[in-house]
């Protein structure tokens, strides 16, 4: 990597503390998704899966401007923003239809859980979660109640999964912090 | 506090969005696929996607700007190779987006969506224009102050951060909700650009300084 930008002064940093969240508004559909974003893999790549579902508000209705970041844990050969090789890549992002939709085609996740994160309008910071495709002994699935637990267990649908996100409400989904 | 809570109900739309529960808190994993991140390659990016006066045929009307700053991590080290993409609305607080509806004018010379890759110092640099205020429907005469909306990706997934910058003087700070989501004064102010005479370029451009300090990560010293 090179020094790509003149230095600016060295001015000590104001920035006494982390950088606050904003939400991700409205308006990012033009700027943040780009071509085969959801497809981590290509069509015919062995063992894809797809992960589809709704993001849903607390009052139960599709938020149909939510956008979705899966991540597998390793970059892959893919490329992530360029997805016009061949290659795996080992992130997605979708954004929601305005049925609140989504869906990703990617590969099985080394471990037992993709890693996600949702943003939107009305989400003044990104909500993160986990998606596992199986249930089973885990850390943090068994810390919690039968009922939360199933939030973060993906249902198996034809070729592939759904995972309904709730960010609200009775079946809220069940969300992270580091 | 930093964040602003996920529930702040001057700004409606979080009412029925924001999480009625406090996050589950994940117990020190070493082996967590949340503490890796994508890493992008300046391959993967146009020679010009940083500047945003330069992605049409003709030069976009208004005030030709410089953004630059540092991405630090909590302990202050530059962040080296990390994805920034910003996005704004037009001079005329219009967005290049089928939804916005705002009556002001569209600027064929202006998309206003841009990435850029840090260098070895974390540090970025865009060229763009100012955006301008615009209105919305959070309530009666809701304005949103000038900004710049950023995405940043740090070394871990749970660095990953969306905000807004913003700029020094706007007498629409104290009306805007999402701003004012944050509820320490000192937190807000880490949101506000600085005018820099050093960033700024004779004859052509204004120049600000925005920094963005990643959060700490559960693997690191706190
Ligand atoms: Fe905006």
């Amino acid at each position: 990597m090179t020094t790509l930008f003149p230095a600016p002064a060295p001015v000590p940093s104001r920035a006494a503390g982390p950088t606050p969240s904003q939400t991700v508004g409205p308006f990012f559909g033009y700027a943040l998704p780009y071509p085969g974003g959801p497809d981590l893999v290509g069509e015919g790549h062995p063992g894809a899966i797809t992960i589809t579902g709704r993001v849903l508000d607390g009052a139960g209705e599709p938020v149909p401007d939510a956008l979705l970041e899966l991540w597998l844990g390793e970059t892959g050969t893919g490329g992530a923003l360029d997805r016009t090789g061949e290659g795996v890549s080992g992130f997605g992002r979708c954004p929601t239809e305005p049925d609140g939709s989504y869906r990703f085609r990617t590969a099985r996740p080394a471990g037992p859980y993709f890693a996600l994160l949702v943003f939107a309008r009305g989400l003044l910071r990104s909500v993160a979660t986990r998606i596992y495709l199986e249930d089973g002994p885990d850390p943090l699935l068994d810390a919690l109640d039968p009922a939360r637990r199933a939030t973060l267990i993906a249902e198996p649908d034809g070729e592939g999964y759904r995972f309904d996100i709730r960010l609200q409400g009775e079946k809220e989904t069940v969300f992270l912090e580091f | 506090m930093t964040h602003p809570p996920y529930l702040s109900p001057d700004y409606r739309s979080s009412i029925l969005r924001a999480p009625s529960r406090p996050p589950v808190a994940l117990t020190a994993d070493p082996d967590a696929v949340e503490l890796t991140s994508p890493v992008f390659g300046h391959g993967e990016l146009g020679g010009l996607d940083a500047d945003l006066t330069r992605h049409h045929v003709g030069e976009p009307i208004g005030e030709r700007i410089i953004v630059t700053g540092r991405i630090l991590d909590s302990a202050g080290r530059p962040v080296p190779g990390t994805l920034l993409e910003i996005w704004q609305a037009n001079a005329a607080g219009r967005y290049a987006h089928q939804r916005d509806q705002h009556p002001a004018p569209l600027d064929p010379n202006f998309t206003g969506a841009g990435r850029c890759l840090t260098d070895d110092q974390g540090r970025y640099r865009f060229v763009s224009i100012k955006p301008g205020a615009y209105p919305w429907r959070n309530h009666h005469n809701a304005w949103r102050p000038a900004h710049i909306h950023f995405s940043v990706f740090g070394t871990a997934f749970t660095q990953r951060l969306v905000t807004q910058m913003y700029f020094p003087g706007d007498p629409l700070f104290p009306y805007d909700p999402i701003f004012q989501s944050i509820p320490d004064p000192a937190a807000r102010e880490r949101l506000i650009a600085r005018f820099d005479l050093e960033t700024t370029e004779p004859e052509w451009a204004l120049g600000y300084r925005f920094d963005v300090v990643l959060g700490h990560t559960p693997t690191e010293e706190s």
